[in-house]
């Protein structure tokens, strides 16, 4: 699919582009996005190294065992195929705390270690896992319940009450994240079947 | 209630940091030590993101900047009036999960253009607040590991993205409307 999109985003350009007369601005959106592309790579940089640093002071401590100890239930229920007391539990763990405070640049890192933890127990090095689209898919709809960055942007503009879609959006993410999930296993069942 | 929210945020990550080193000093951890030994392979699963998000970015950026979005929305738009949906919003919809700094920007705009306390202000914050940028999250975490093919994982991602969209205008109208 992920093909598909980007073939279409490619091809729709060309045409909008030509019909304009202007195909200068397909030229031009190409180079500009490969730099968004590395401009945003090493602002990740410090991210990383910055969380993976902090992550493994608590991997070390055992903080991340308990972790996953204290919410084993959540990932028996949505990780079915991770192995028990697998070091990528304490990385997803984090990964979703991170995600409902709204610390947007802390949950990336984690969420890429929990990844390359799961590729360790991935039998097709290429294809994504079960359990990496479910990861993927917590992240996608994205379990936020301080949306930081929007309420900012409505104290600048001088609303009479920034906080007041803290509610909506708390109750929007719980519906888009149990879509995401009820989706997610819809199709971790029909895969696990077809193997 | 309200500065328990902002505060929460605010003190997450100096607490965070302080508490595990402290955690970590006292299981006799040698914090620094350990941080450079976690730290070290950062750089290296940054760069190896590079060739995923420059070819998406690219191809997201010509779709943008050609206009063919634009296009795309104007055939659309039309049908959605029909069902109710604020026009002006719409884009969001399209924007949110292909471009996480474009999708903000449209909704600073239209916070800026309409107020924040107007039902489209309060509607695109919502919007932006419970969703994701499908296509980037995508794209780093499964290109940070290397992994090509991704299945199922982003209709997933679309189709809860679409879910959202629908609950957060629902959602709007039932708690702020008259």
């Amino acid at each position: 699919m992920v093909n598909y999109i980007w073939l279409f985003f490619i091809v729709a350009g060309f045409i909008a582009a030509a019909l304009q007369g202007n195909i200068e601005l397909f030229s031009e959106a190409v180079f500009e996005g490969a730099k968004t592309g590395v401009t945003i790579c090493f602002s990740l940089i410090s991210f990383m190294v910055l969380w993976l640093g902090l992550l493994r002071i608590a991997e070390d401590a055992g903080l991340l065992k308990k972790l996953a100890i204290l919410l084993r239930p959540v990932v028996r229920f949505l990780f079915p195929t991770i192995p028990k007391d697998h070091p990528a539990i304490g990385y997803i763990m984090s990964n979703m705390s991170a995600n409902m405070l709204g610390l947007n640049n802390a949950a990336t890192p984690m969420g890429i270690k929990a990844m390359e933890e799961l590729q360790k127990i991935n039998p097709k090095k290429d294809t994504a896992s079960t359990a990496m689209c479910t990861l993927l898919a917590l992240n996608t709809s994205s379990i936020t319940i301080i949306p930081i960055t929007i309420i900012g942007i409505r104290m600048a503009n001088q609303s009479m009450d920034p906080f007041e879609i803290v509610g909506t959006t708390l109750m929007a993410t719980a519906i888009s994240t149990t879509a995401a999930i009820l989706v997610d296993k819809w199709y971790q069942r029909k895969s696990l079947r077809n193997e | 209630m309200n500065g328990v929210v902002t505060s929460i945020s605010l003190w997450a990550i100096p607490v965070f940091i302080v508490f595990i080193s402290i955690y970590a000093v006292a299981k006799k951890v040698p914090v620094y030590e350990s941080f450079v030994d976690g730290a070290k392979d950062g750089f290296d699963t940054a760069i190896k993101i590079i060739p995923h998000l420059v070819g998406m970015m690219v191809a997201i950026s010509v779709f943008r900047a050609s206009g063919a979005m634009d296009l795309m929305l104007g055939f659309i738009q039309p049908v959605l009036n029909l069902i109710g949906v604020p026009s002006e919003v719409f884009p969001l919809a399209i924007l949110r999960p292909i471009t996480g700094t474009g999708s903000l920007a449209f909704t600073t705009d239209l916070i800026k253009e309409f107020g924040p306390d107007s039902m489209i202000g309060r509607i695109a914050s919502t919007v932006q607040g419970s969703t994701d940028t499908t296509l980037y999250v995508l794209t780093v975490y499964f290109g940070a590991v290397g992994i090509r093919k991704s299945r199922y994982a982003l209709k997933v991602g679309l189709i809860s993205d679409m879910v959202g969209f629908a609950a957060a205008i629902i959602i709007c109208f039932f708690v702020f409307g008259n």
